[in-house]
């Protein structure tokens, strides 16, 4: 099986990519005002909502349920989606969804497909595979639109263009849409994008979607969306194929309750979402003539398998864990390096792949918390991070890196009362050719990394318990 | 302790058994030594286990969880038979309290697990030992500076330590307190994250910089030593002129000590 996450696989470490983002003073004031503005709206209609901790935890309850019985529940969609004149795929991995996906729109002589919504077809490379096969892919969501005619990456789970502001975005689109003239209001873009994307939505008859969720109950598949162009997406084609992964499923039509509030509200901080599409098979008078479903694995179930991260399956996209992250927002979404950025990138790449080439992911975090206070869906995603290093240290195991042998060393210390009171007698004897002024301005090695921005106070001269032994000696003796 | 609260019995004398903190034992001696004044003054008696030495935060949270279960048997072993365990460090109380009964169960060791349960109850960050269990806010503390206050990622999100540590500080004498911008933001130390992605760990102790020479402090205060010589070097590299005193040391100050 080959599992593969966009480009991850030729992606730099998160330390390399964090290091040239960080000079993109640009880059990073964007990012900062955007996921400022969204979680300062996000707080607000999060707090006028007084049951949403019960929210929380029954969303939560939810998807736990739902993955405890997820064969059922894909099963039951797959026969009531049947049902309604629905045709379901089942993908293991990326290449056999690709496959399906341009066989289907081969199948109907499509030449182009409108996509809306769907960051699962970058988890899977889709547009480069649709392109080799002679496809044009046109991305209709705006921001999806602003980086495909860039020729950029997304670098947000919900607002992929966060990291382009008003001006950046007139220029692509001026030089895309061979405009002349362009204003850099919201109204003056979005006119340019409607223009550009209207005619698209009544020429081209294959349209391509992912789904926020799919109902077990009804077989009915849901997307949510702010601007109407999945709407139109949805809609306008004869032919639709919606890519899902196996964790969408919830199980009943009831459960909508629950999400429906969660999502806006931790996503844009919207009470609800501006289109919120719900569609049931096909229909002879309306809408689509045939719809397909694409089920994919690719990894999933092997995430699944895993008791101690499994709740990573719960994620609903919400991206709220990004906004709040006060690494994300030093660094933006493309130091991932991956579709998936932020606390749940780097806990959901690195599963994905298992851990071939994302072992710097688990580790960019500092554990602050931030992301599990605010998950609609309760991932506690600083202990999956946490649970992830574990296993990136395992599998390290082989080839005894410096860190491991200095980490398995000071454990002996610690484990000995004699080693740790031998160590701290060596560790203030072994610091005096670094101390000047009372401080240490330069430290060797990795720890130099400590010393780039930071001084670094010495170990006094008397430990704490030396100075309690001290005092025990003068109350005995007194 | 056999039966009833701590905060019932708040008005006789406590044994406290202080757990230090390695890092607090080797680099911060200060701060343990103000614990053990502090606790005095308030008529308890402390007590300090030579065979502890650290809580295995670093190993465990950096990958090394098998390397962390020893720490945590040893910490079990030295504690189990205290009545109440103060620990001057948030992420150390976070350690033992969030991570020790998963750590027991994933060894399949389920007369440990049972231990730590039973020791779980009597582990105290300070300000949660003073506050909660002891019913004291005023300690009888001066301290005539101008003091920000930073609240540590675990204090606020895993201990929801709240406004303890505000209403230990609003009762220390001669104190004059500035609210610090962006108060919820990490400062960017994150343990071995600060070396391992030391340049984000920079940009977010910039911004922490930023906030904290904002208030004109003389000090910069946390329940965490770890956060503090995060921010204290940063601080000291840029010749900012403010220290970084641990919350214990303030609380711990008084007119005699200060004349």
């Amino acid at each position: 099986m080959s599992v593969r996450v966009g480009e991850a696989a030729r992606a730099p470490s998160f330390q390399k990519a964090a290091h040239t983002l960080l000079k993109d003073d640009q880059l990073r004031n964007n990012v900062r005002h955007a996921t400022d503005v969204i979680t300062h709206k996000r707080a607000g209609v999060v707090a006028e909502q007084h049951d949403w901790q019960q929210m929380r935890t029954t969303a939560s309850a939810i998807k736990a349920h739902t993955l405890r019985y997820l064969d059922e529940y894909l099963a039951q969609f797959e026969a009531t989606c049947t049902a309604a004149g629905g045709h379901v795929h089942w993908a293991a991995d990326a290449d056999e969804a690709n496959r399906i996906i341009v066989e289907l729109i081969q199948k109907h002589g499509g030449r182009e497909v409108i996509k809306v919504k769907t960051m699962t077809s970058d988890e899977i490379g889709l547009n480069s595979v649709l392109e080799a096969s002679g496809i044009h892919p046109h991305e209709t969501d705006l921001a999806d639109m602003i980086i495909q005619l860039g020729h950029d990456h997304p670098s947000h789970i919900v607002v992929p263009a966060l990291h382009k502001n008003r001006r950046q975005v007139r220029e692509i689109f001026m030089r895309a849409m061979g405009l002349k003239e362009l204003g850099d209001k919201p109204e003056d873009l979005t006119e340019a994008a409607r223009r550009y994307l209207r005619e698209k939505f009544l020429k081209v008859k294959i349209g391509f979607s992912g789904a926020n969720y799919l109902i077990a109950e009804t077989g009915g598949v849901c997307v949510v969306e702010s601007e109407g162009n999945a709407r139109m997406c949805l809609t306008l084609p004869d032919v639709l194929i919606t890519l899902a992964g196996i964790e969408k499923v919830i199980p009943t039509f009831g459960d909508l309750e629950v999400f429906l509030q969660l999502l806006p509200r931790s996503a844009t901080g919207e009470r609800m979402n501006p289109y919120n599409s719900l569609w049931t098979g096909v229909h002879t008078d309306e809408g689509p003539k045939e719809f397909h479903v694409v089920l994919l694995d690719n990894g999933r179930t092997r995430i699944l398998a895993d008791r101690e991260s499994r709740e990573t399956l719960h994620c609903i996209r919400c991206g709220a864990c990004l906004n709040t992250c006060p690494v994300y927002r030093q660094t933006g979404g493309h130091a991932y390096g991956s579709i998936y950025a932020g606390p749940i990138g780097a806990i959901l790449t690195p599963q994905l792949f298992d851990m071939e080439h994302s072992q710097s992911l688990p580790y960019a975090s500092s554990l602050c918390g931030a992301c599990y206070e605010v998950c609609p869906v309760k991932i506690n995603i600083p202990e999956v991070l946490i649970h992830l290093r574990g296993r990136v240290v395992r599998e390290q195991q082989s080839g005894a890196s410096l860190e491991a042998i200095g980490m398995k060393a000071m454990a002996r210390v610690f484990t000995s009362r004699r080693r740790f009171e031998a160590a701290q007698r060596l560790g203030r004897i072994g610091q005096w050719p670094f101390v000047s002024d009372g401080w240490i301005r330069h430290l060797p090695g990795m720890l130099g990394n400590w010393t780039a921005v930071r001084d670094l106070q010495p170990m006094p001269s008397q430990t704490f318990r030396n100075w309690w032994r001290e005092r025990e000696k003068e109350n005995h003796d007194a | 302790m056999d039966q009833g609260t701590l905060s019932e019995r708040k008005k006789t004398t406590l044994r406290i058994s202080l757990f230090v903190a390695c890092y607090n034992d080797t680099l911060f001696p200060e701060t343990g030594k103000s614990v053990v004044r502090l606790l005095e003054r308030l008529g308890h008696q402390v007590e300090f286990p030579f065979e502890q030495t650290c809580c295995g935060q670093m190993h465990y949270n950096t990958g090394y969880q098998p390397e962390a279960m020893p720490l945590l048997r040893r910490f079990v072993e030295v504690f189990q038979d205290s009545d109440a365990v103060c620990i001057p460090s948030s992420s150390c109380v976070a350690m033992v309290r969030d991570h020790y009964v998963k750590m027991a169960e994933a060894a399949g060791d389920f007369a440990l697990r049972r231990d730590v349960e039973v020791l779980l109850p009597r582990v105290f960050e300070l300000t949660e030992l003073l506050v909660d269990q002891l019913g004291v806010e005023d300690v009888g503390a001066y301290y005539p500076h101008r003091v920000t206050y930073h609240a540590s990622c675990h204090s606020l999100r895993s201990l929801h330590l709240g406004n303890r540590p505000m209403r230990l500080l609003r009762k220390v004498r001669g104190i004059e307190l500035v609210e610090l911008e962006e108060l919820e933001q990490c400062c960017g130390f994150g343990g071995t994250f600060a070396v391992k992605n030391g340049e984000v760990s920079a940009a977010m102790l910039a911004d922490k910089l930023r906030c904290v020479t904002a208030t004109r402090a003389e000090v910069v205060t946390a329940v965490d030593n770890s956060c503090l010589m995060h921010i204290f070097g940063g601080l000291h590299r840029q010749g900012a002129g403010i220290k970084a005193v641990h919350l214990a040391e303030i609380l711990a100050s008084t007119e005699e000590g200060a004349s």
